[in-house]
């Protein structure tokens, strides 16, 4: 049989998705009752009354909550989920807001009706008075703090932090040439085509709670709602349904209404629903992105870094529940796959007056890059050297590995790089674009009167991020395998792959491998899916697991057999002894064998009962071992594991409009062996694709007052097909991890994160004029041509 | 005190079926598909008639269910993304392709990106690659950067060219 891992198989999933028989949140809970919210629609003020009376009134209408009427802890501010040291003043927000709004969009007051449509109607009749007090927006306005967020926060800092190897600033004194850059990136988001949705059920009579949400981590939200709620976490089932998009907004949790409705459904008896609209996932859930960063680096004539020092200021909005989270990536990461010398980095991490920030697809790592990308091509402009060559001069070398950056990563762990081949995946992009022979390619364009340019930018991202996750596999007596894992999907492919990856372990053909994933109930122990880290995390507990519940078919088939375990082996779907199929015992046969039966409850069964025979001077259940065919295993990686590539992009800008347009996009990627080729490119595309909107076309507009003035997909500027590149061109390097059985990296954010680096690359190639802010529109780059006293047709 | 809204029947053929369904005059044709008649592969990812993701074929029209008011349905004929396969189940030439091609990661946006190419395959069943782009140039997808998606529409004609009657489904055009 032809081993399955690295195949380029069809999706399993796609099927039922491509019928229609998903079954998002929305699709689910018919009869429940609809939830609407009155939100804020103030960036900040203080809340002077509630009148709910028109809505309680209301046909249709059946209960209305304001914070007044949240006991105990339902009323308390959600949880701080990652703290940190370096976190000083955390902040976080209530359910509904307790008497002070800190950004548009804020949940005040929820009322639950008979469908939405009504609940709307309620929330409509809903008369709240405001103070409003001065909004805080943008970095300057945090910097300045000139007015507070939270009036307990001196100068807006939730949190500032410094880490450091070696002396930078005595490395850049002592450097022949010293730049200084200021570099900024505005705030984008996630926004998945699904936006968030919960749904709960309470049983009054097993007293028993289930809960099905549109999350990237089932088990967080059952142990965030179980704690809030006072129930046992067996008594909390918590179902990940089929997800609309994450891309990091869904490992947010609890999220205001995951602990709403689920309260109102005990409250009330009747199963209650919450399903987000487009403008509220603008208002009302998560963006990124927002950072501003000062650069200075010292280096020598050849363009090595000898020294590099970045302050830079992190906008988390107004509560940080997900802690520094985003500006630590950004501050070990930027270091991407150079050796810098010296590095000293500080952060400081600001609260405003606008939705709160936590980690989309990327995870401050397209501002890592896009800083040292930056400042790569600025050594290379001040040294008139090829970009390319400064930067295959800092690379740390293959022979390095494994490399210590000397920082403390987003894991609590050494940022220490497992395995890489920089100079090999510069060597590939090179060929793929044509990096050599691209100066008579803008010569000829520029002969035609086209202006063209070419960039490139590199990443290193740590991947498979721990603690750790879990596989349940179980052969079942008709010889179909069922694996659970408890982090969530949405749209990865993950029943394919580890579907794939149980195929070979276990010889079985994958259209006899179901797998679940993010459901409490099947596997009540798992992290989630953030990170880049499904395939390796539950990739590698996949496979775990497949290898024991082998083991244990060679086991009882070889007790059965009166043979060797070490002389069996596992042949398309029959357990027999090597090079012997006369031997062959079918898997399913295997797993009705490795349960000893009182009681035959069917044909087959009869194998497995005390008179079909069988060892009597043995229990029937050996010490140390459990009834069933299956394997359960967890996997805990020592650290992080690290993938890498590189992208470039080749633009043309147009010298009348200032139109810019991707004329090539090359990606090289190294994310260790792949398991389905196929997947791993759909990752790239889509990343890729949020790349480019992060570069030139997504940004989230807030004015002074704090509203957010493109609140819909008709302003905020998701690319449609007209705005991708035609084709991206793909090059893989796999070089295995040492850090997990597979020895996969993650692909998952990989795309995304050069996006904005390598665009700005390009163009400031096409328009030698310094790129320094992105996202970049036409009309900002029309602008920064006049700005460098350039008219029209240049 | 409110009074219930007005109810108005509205009669429909919904994916050959003949159905009547009673609503209020504001109920948006992608709520009365989903929540009232169960078919809820017809998604709704705006509500405002950007994304795409709610479309569906009435009359042989792509048109955006969200923006529809269902009374103003009264009559027509619908196709929504449960009617594409085959009687028998068999995916249509369009579904096969997405299939083929890896067209889809979450499949949110799919089902109004399978009824726009539909569409406009029965009406220009030999597109180009540009026209296939202008096929698909009003539909939202966040997951696959739409280059997939695209070979999709042009291995869908191939397919449906391929298959008997030509219109890639089993069923009456």
């Amino acid at each position: 049989m032809t081993a399955m891992f690295g195949e380029p198989i069809q999706r399993l999933e796609d099927g039922r998705l491509l019928r229609g028989n998903g079954a998002f949140l929305d699709d689910l809970g018919h009869h429940a009752l609809a939830v609407a919210l009155v939100r804020s629609p103030h960036a900040h003020a203080r809340i002077t009354s509630i009148d709910v009376t028109g809505a309680v009134e209301m046909d249709g209408v059946v209960a209305v909550y304001t914070h007044a009427d949240l006991p105990g802890r339902i009323a308390e501010p959600l949880p701080l989920l990652i703290p940190h040291p370096a976190l000083t003043h955390g902040r976080t927000g209530c359910p509904l807001a307790a008497g002070e709004v800190n950004h548009v969009g804020e949940p005040v007051v929820m009322v639950v009706a008979t469908d939405r449509y009504l609940a709307e109607d309620g929330a409509e009749a809903i008369l709240v008075d405001y103070a409003e007090l001065p909004p805080v927006v943008g970095l300057d306005s945090a910097r300045a703090a000139e007015h507070l967020v939270h009036a307990d926060v001196p100068g807006n800092v939730a949190g500032h932090l410094v880490q450091a190897v070696g002396d930078a600033d005595g490395a850049i004194a002592a450097a022949p040439h010293v730049l200084d850059l200021e570099l900024t990136i505005e705030r984008s988001a996630s926004t998945p085509l699904e936006g968030r949705g919960v749904l709960a059920r309470w049983d009054p009579e097993s007293r028993r709670l289930r809960i099905w949400t549109s999350t990237q981590t089932s088990t967080g939200v059952r142990a965030a709602v179980a704690a809030r709620l006072g129930l046992a976490l067996a008594d909390v089932d918590v179902i990940t349904p089929d997800v609309g998009g994450g891309f990091g907004v869904k490992i947010v949790h609890p999220w205001p209404e995951e602990v709403l409705v689920p309260w109102a459904a005990m409250q009330l008896g009747r199963p209650v629903k919450f399903t987000e609209d487009r403008l509220e996932h603008f208002v009302a859930s998560a963006h990124e992105r927002g950072q501003q960063h000062q650069v200075q680096v010292g280096f020598d004539h050849d363009g090595r870094v000898l020294g590099l020092s970045v302050r830079f200021w992190h906008d988390n909005g107004a509560y940080i529940p997900y802690g520094l989270i985003v500006p630590i990536i950004t501050s070990t990461q930027l270091l991407g796959p150079y050796q810098p010398g010296a590095y000293r980095v500080e952060f400081t991490s600001l609260y405003t007056n606008t939705v709160i920030v936590t980690p989309y697809r990327g995870a401050g790592r397209p501002q890592g890059a896009f800083v040292m990308e930056r400042t790569m091509d600025a050594i290379a402009a001040a040294l008139h050297l090829d970009r390319a060559l400064v930067r295959e001069r800092n690379l740390i070398r293959p022979e390095q590995m494994p490399y210590d950056q000397g920082l403390i990563f987003q894991d609590g762990r050494p940022l220490i790089y497992d395995s890489g081949d920089y100079p090999a995946l510069l060597a590939k992009l090179k060929a793929l674009v044509g990096w050599d022979d691209f100066a008579e390619s803008k010569a000829e364009a520029r002969a035609q009167g086209r202006t063209i340019g070419i960039g490139l930018a590199c990443y290193v991202e740590g991947t498979g991020v721990g603690p750790y996750e879990g596989a349940h596999v179980v052969v079942e007596t008709t010889g179909k395998v069922r694996v659970a894992t408890g982090l969530t999907t949405q749209g990865q492919g993950h029943q394919t792959v580890f579907a794939q990856i149980v195929a070979d372990e276990l010889g079985v053909p994958v259209a006899d491998v179901e797998v679940v994933t993010g459901d409490t109930r099947a596997l009540g122990y798992a992290v989630g899916t953030f990170a880049s880290r499904a395939a390796v995390m539950s990739g590698s507990a996949v496979a775990l697991a497949a290898r024991a519940a082998r083991a244990k078919a060679i086991r009882v088939a070889a007790a059965a057999l009166e043979a060797s375990p070490d002389d069996m082996e596992i042949v398309g779907g029959m357990v027999r002894v090597k090079g012997d199929p006369s031997t062959g015992i079918a898997l399913g046969t295997v797993a009705v064998l490795s349960n000893p039966l009182r009681y035959a409850f069917d044909e087959a069964a009869k194998a497995a009962t005390q008179f079909a025979g069988g060892d009597i001077s043995k229990p029937p259940v050996e010490p140390g071992e459990a009834p069933g065919l299956e394997g359960r295993e967890f996997f805990s990686p020592l650290r992080s594991t690290f993938a890498a590539g590189m992208h470039a992009a080749i633009v043309e800008t147009d010298p009348q409009t200032a139109e810019i347009k991707i004329l090539r996009y090359c990606v090289v990627h190294d994310c260790g062996p792949l398991i389905n080729p196929r997947i791993v490119e759909g990752q790239i595309h889509g990343g890729v694709a949020q790349g480019v909107a992060g570069a030139l076309y997504e940004r989230m507009a807030y004015d002074e007052t704090g509203q957010l003035v493109n609140a819909s997909f008709m302003d905020f500027l998701v690319p449609y097909v007209s705005e991708v590149p035609e084709r991206i061109e793909i090059d893989h390097l796999e070089t295995p991890s040492p850090l997990n059985p597979l020895g996969i990296k993650g692909a998952g954010e990989a795309g995304v994160i050069p996006g904005a680096a390598v665009l700005a690359a390009a163009i400031e190639d096409a328009e030698a004029l310094p790129i320094t802010s992105m996202p970049i529109s036409p009309s900002d780059l029309f602008e920064l041509r006049r700005s460098h006293g350039r008219g029209l047709g240049r | 005190m409110s009074s219930p809204p007005e109810q108005h029947q509205v009669r429909l053929v919904v994916n050959g079926e003949p159905a009547t369904v009673s609503v209020p005059a504001r109920r948006l044709l992608s709520d009365c598909l989903r929540h009232d008649l169960r078919l809820t592969g017809t998604h709704v990812g705006c509500e405002h008639g950007v994304c795409g993701a709610c479309t569906v074929i009435l009359d042989g029209v792509a048109v955006r269910s969200c923006l529809t008011l269902a009374v103003s349905a009264d009559g027509a004929s619908i196709t929504t993304v449960e009617g594409l396969a085959g009687p028998d189940g068999t995916l249509s030439a369009v579904q096969q392709a997405f299939a083929d091609c890896h067209g889809l990661q979450c499949g949110f946006c799919t089902p109004g990106f399978l009824t726009t190419i539909t569409a406009a395959l029965a009406a220009n069943p030999a597109p180009t690659e540009d026209d296939a782009r202008e096929i698909i140039g009003g539909n939202l997808c966040r997951c696959t950067g739409y280059q997939n998606i695209v070979r999709a529409v042009l291995r869908a004609a191939e397919l449906m060219r391929a298959r008997p009657g030509g219109t890639g489904n089993g069923r009456e055009p």
